[in-house]
């Protein structure tokens, strides 16, 4: 037996350079592919702007009654609000916001989702509990779900993104769980398992590292819904509470003096637009270059 | 011989990939009588497959460009035809089938759905008389249960099965020439001879000519009364069957035919032939085929050799061998 | 078939079970006392407590959750803390509200969707691709909420085309009212959906016309129009139906948002209200209905599925 063992483990070295040199391939294919390049050059720049807010000096939630709505111009680059806060500057912070909470929803429903989809994949009893449980998560509308789980959990930050994460579980876990169950299905998986390995490091070092690709299509498209998501919910009242420069918020905010005053409402909307496109062109990318066949799971 | 059937004149289709164009056939002429037989022979990548579809325009779009040369037929240079006439030629009087008859067939429609639709398109007829004549064609191809089956889905039917109904597709219409490109290669060796007895005696009842391309030279030595052999996008040998397996005109044919199994023989291992086909994207000058070549002279590897006459029906293109033949005769 | 359906409804019946008891849980972390929102802010604690017992709240929660069940057996969905009717009768008001704004959107979405990823797939790589994939992508990255009210100030506030929120029934204002209180929400819903469907549609349609028989169709002298129509369209709809829930899924909670955006008093405009009311058995009542829907959506559209698919037919 420890014979067997022993015999596995070069194997698997091997297998470790030729990863290795594959990923070094992706890496060139996604470097030569425009809407992947496209899309990582807006993300960068808004993840720049977000990261940079504090260079403009200004508090975003500094009222300034003698200079509200005010419409573009030399010192406000997008105006100012209802109650004189510079809506550049709050623009910029909501980026911080929406890109945090996107960036969380996305880690926090991959992770979940795939260890349930390994889980399921690999033994087969827990398989139908799990599947029935994320089943049943499905079985209303997702933004439905995040309203309902945020609204229980109080207008926070943190209960937007266990919200949308638990909603964008399910879907994750499902797609995790495809991908592991081609994998399982691949002999050199019954070869390992008559070499002695557990099922634990079959999960971790086959059925995981094989469902990265679409794992990671998947959380790039989830970092997208999630940022709509979080702007339809603030929008609603159910998330990041005023004075947040929350995109979502400030839109609904605007919407009142949206005659008098567009820019209040423009310009937020087109952060949100700008952002949701520059992750899916992500997405796009990445999947065009990790798998062209993979199915689009919503 | 009378005048052909098909005609193909100087016939050169280039690809464009990642690594430049490629040219993947190369000056091909090739011509088939009336009820002939003629066998393409040639390893993956030697052209034969685009060159039957560059017949009927098959090749897939937007990556080649248009081919040059003439394809002649009923008088027409089929190259040049406008879509609509190329249309009404295609299943009625040149037909094609494929090598993969699980893909080949609409897994959404029936059988006869398939097969009258041919019938639809070229005689008019209508639903049910349609339906009929798809029953007489499933018995023509041997299909048990005809009248059943024809109602029924592909997805029911075993690859063998799905083969004879792309041949009753074909042979809807009575065309006048069937284009067969590998029909057995993904095939049981049994149902293999099965296919090719079918299409002999379906080509014996009918009149029709067929052109036969394949890999396999057992199944050229069964099938053709002409062979044509293809290296690298070139025709590399013509010969009439008989000739072409007992007096080779070319290396590469000599390859070929060593690498038979041959039943009375024993050997210890199947002869190959070294090297592998060139870069399709490679220009090498002289003979495409010198640098794997047993008999390879310096004038091989500088002089690109012509296709030279060598007999009644007879091409090869390897000039110190059509020497020897004629010195010898 | 209907051994089929009869075994997708059973496997559907442990889903609900655990859809169901999510949504009590759910309910039951809402924040505030609803017994205390139903007595008013002066009442004395003895009223508040009186109330408490009448709606049970006092009770351990699995008690609760019983109850709840055996209610629900017999069609008892729970009473609204805030309207004051059933929860049942409160839906069925506002289903025919929901139900246009979904049709109409539907109507909209699925020849839209599906055309555009068809001409995209069929001139690919070429600018009609391109354009239509541009279209698409901002479809599904514009947030509909913003799209909807940036229609408002253009097309009912500047233009005056349209109204700018509310809903007219049919009964009251005839066709043309009707439908120009629900054509701009419609089209704002639709305008995500149009998006994923023709990304996807495109996307299943280019492996169809990789496929062989395709090239038969063509060698068989079958014009361009039917090869496109009748044998590659019916095959790219297999694909395209299994995602035909899931776009569903996605019709309704968009229309969740959008009905608040137009005031649209429908289910989705309901349950938002419902949860910033804290009317929990509303809300409790409305989730469950909406699961149950959900999971006739999709057996429904299973069995579509097994009529665009033959080799899924048989069992």
């Amino acid at each position: 037996m420890a014979d067997a063992t022993m015999s596995y483990q070069p194997a698997l070295a091997s297998g470790e350079a030729i990863a290795a040199r594959r990923r070094f391939r992706i890496l060139r294919k996604l470097l030569h592919h425009r809407s992947f390049m496209v899309g990582f050059v807006i993300v960068l720049v808004m993840v720049m702007a977000a990261l940079l807010a504090p260079l403009t000096g200004i508090d975003p939630n500094k009222m300034a009654i003698r200079f509200r709505f005010r419409p573009p111009q030399d010192a406000y680059w997008f105006g100012t609000d209802q109650f004189g806060r510079d809506l550049f500057t709050r623009t910029l912070y909501g980026a911080q916001l929406s890109l945090w909470i996107g960036l969380s929803v996305a880690v926090l429903s991959g992770v979940i989702g795939a260890a349930i989809g390994v889980l399921s994949a690999q033994f087969r009893r827990l398989d139908s509990l799990l599947m029935r449980i994320m089943d049943a998560l499905m079985a209303a509308p997702a933004i439905l779900l995040a309203i309902g789980l945020g609204a229980a959990l109080g207008p926070q930050t943190h209960s937007v993104i266990i919200a949308l994460a638990v909603a964008y579980i399910p879907r994750t876990a499902r797609i995790v769980r495809a991908s592991a169950l081609v994998t399982r299905e691949l002999e050199f998986i019954e070869a390992a398992r008559v070499a002695g390995a557990s099922s634990l490091r079959i999960m971790f070092r086959h059925l995981l590292p094989n469902a990265t690709g679409p794992l990671l299509v998947q959380s790039t498209f989830v970092f997208a819904y999630a940022i709509l998501a979080e702007a339809a919910l603030s929008f609603l009242g159910i998330g990041p509470p005023p004075p947040a420069p929350s995109w979502g918020n400030i839109i609904a905010e605007g919407r009142s003096f949206a005659v008098q005053s567009w820019w209040i409402m423009l310009f937020p909307g087109f952060a949100i637009s700008l952002a949701a496109l520059g992750m899916n062109l992500l997405g796009d990318g990445l999947r065009d270059v990790l798998d062209p066949r993979l199915k689009v799971e919503g | 011989m009378a005048a052909p059937l098909l005609e193909v004149n100087d016939l050169t289709v280039r690809f464009r990939t990642d690594a430049g164009w490629m040219t993947a056939v190369d000056r091909v002429s090739l011509a088939v009588g009336e009820g002939e037989a003629l066998g393409i022979v040639g390893e993956s990548g030697s052209g034969k497959s685009v060159t039957a579809l560059s017949i009927l325009r098959l090749h897939a779009g937007p990556t080649t460009r248009m081919p040059t040369g003439k394809v002649m037929y009923g008088g027409r240079d089929l190259l040049g035809l406008p879509m609509r006439d190329m249309r009404a030629i295609r299943g009625s009087e040149i037909a094609m089938i494929f090598q993969d008859p699980m893909s080949s067939l609409n897994p959404v429609l029936t059988i006869a759905d398939q097969i009258g639709e041919s019938l639809r398109l070229h005689q008019g007829l209508d639903h049910a008389t349609a339906r009929r004549r798809a029953v007489e064609l499933l018995d023509l191809v041997r299909i048990p249960d005809a009248a059943r089956r024809v109602d029924e889905y592909p997805h029911r039917l075993s690859g063998g099965m799905r083969q004879r109904v792309m041949i009753a597709i074909a042979i809807a219409c009575r065309p006048k020439l069937l284009i067969a490109d590998e029909p057995t290669t993904a095939l049981d060796v049994t149902i293999q001879a099965q296919i090719l007895d079918l299409l002999r005696d379906l080509q014996a009842e009918l009149g029709m000519s067929v052109i036969l391309i394949t890999h396999d030279m057992g199944v050229i030595a069964e099938f053709a009364r002409r062979v044509m052999v293809m290296y690298a996008g070139r025709v590399v040998e013509t010969a009439p069957v008989g000739q072409l397996f007992r007096r080779p005109l070319h290396p590469y044919t000599d390859g070929l035919l060593a690498a038979i199994p041959k039943l009375d023989v024993d050997v210890r291992r199947l002869p190959a032939i070294p090297g592998s086909i060139p870069d399709p994207t490679a220009v090498i000058p002289g003979c495409r085929y010198s640098p794997r070549c047993p008999m390879v002279q310096a004038r091989c590897r500088t002089e690109a050799p012509d296709l030279l006459p060598a007999g009644p029906e007879r091409q090869a293109r390897c000039p110190p061998r059509v020497a020897a033949l004629e010195h010898a005769a | 078939m209907y051994r089929g359906i009869l075994m997708r409804l059973s496997q559907a019946v442990p889903v609900l079970l655990i859809f169901s008891v999510m949504v009590f849980m759910l309910m039951h972390l809402l924040p505030g006392d609803p017994a205390q929102a139903i007595a008013g802010p002066d009442a004395s604690p003895e009223a508040v407590d009186k109330i408490r017992e009448q709606l049970g709240l006092n009770r351990p929660l699995p008690i609760q959750l019983l109850e709840w069940f055996s209610h629900l057996a017999v069609g008892n969905f729970g009473e609204s803390l805030v309207l004051k009717q059933t929860v049942v009768s409160a839906v069925i008001e506002r289903l025919p509200v929901t139900l246009s704004l979904s049709f109409i959107s539907l109507v909209i979405t699925l020849p839209v969707g599906l055309g555009l990823g068809v001409v995209a797939a069929y001139w690919r790589n070429t600018w009609i691709d391109a354009c239509v994939m541009v279209t698409a992508l901002l479809g599904v990255s514009l947030p509909g909420f913003w799209v909807g009210i940036l229609s408002v100030l253009y097309f009912s506030v500047t233009l005056g085309w349209f109204p700018p929120s509310g809903y007219v029934p049919l009964s009251e204002g005839g066709l043309w009212l009707w439908f120009s209180s629900l054509i701009q929400p419609a089209v704002v819903l639709a305008l995500f959906q149009i998006g994923f469907l023709a990304r996807i549609t495109r996307s299943a349609m280019l492996d169809v016309l990789d496929q062989d028989f395709i090239r038969t169709a063509r060698a068989k002298g079958v014009d361009e129009w039917t090869t496109i129509s009748k044998h590659a369209f019916r095959n790219t709809l297999i694909p395209v139906v299994t995602v035909l829930g899931i776009t569903l899924s996605l019709l309704i909670g968009g229309s969740v948002v959008i009905e608040q955006v137009f005031a649209l008093p429908g289910i989705g405009r309901l349950i938002v209200q419902g949860i910033l009311a804290r009317d929990y058995p509303l809300v409790q009542g409305t989730m469950l209905l909406f699961g149950f829907a959900f999971v006739v959506i999709n057996i429904i559209v299973d069995i579509i599925y097994t009529f665009v698919d033959p080799r899924v037919r048989y069992g």
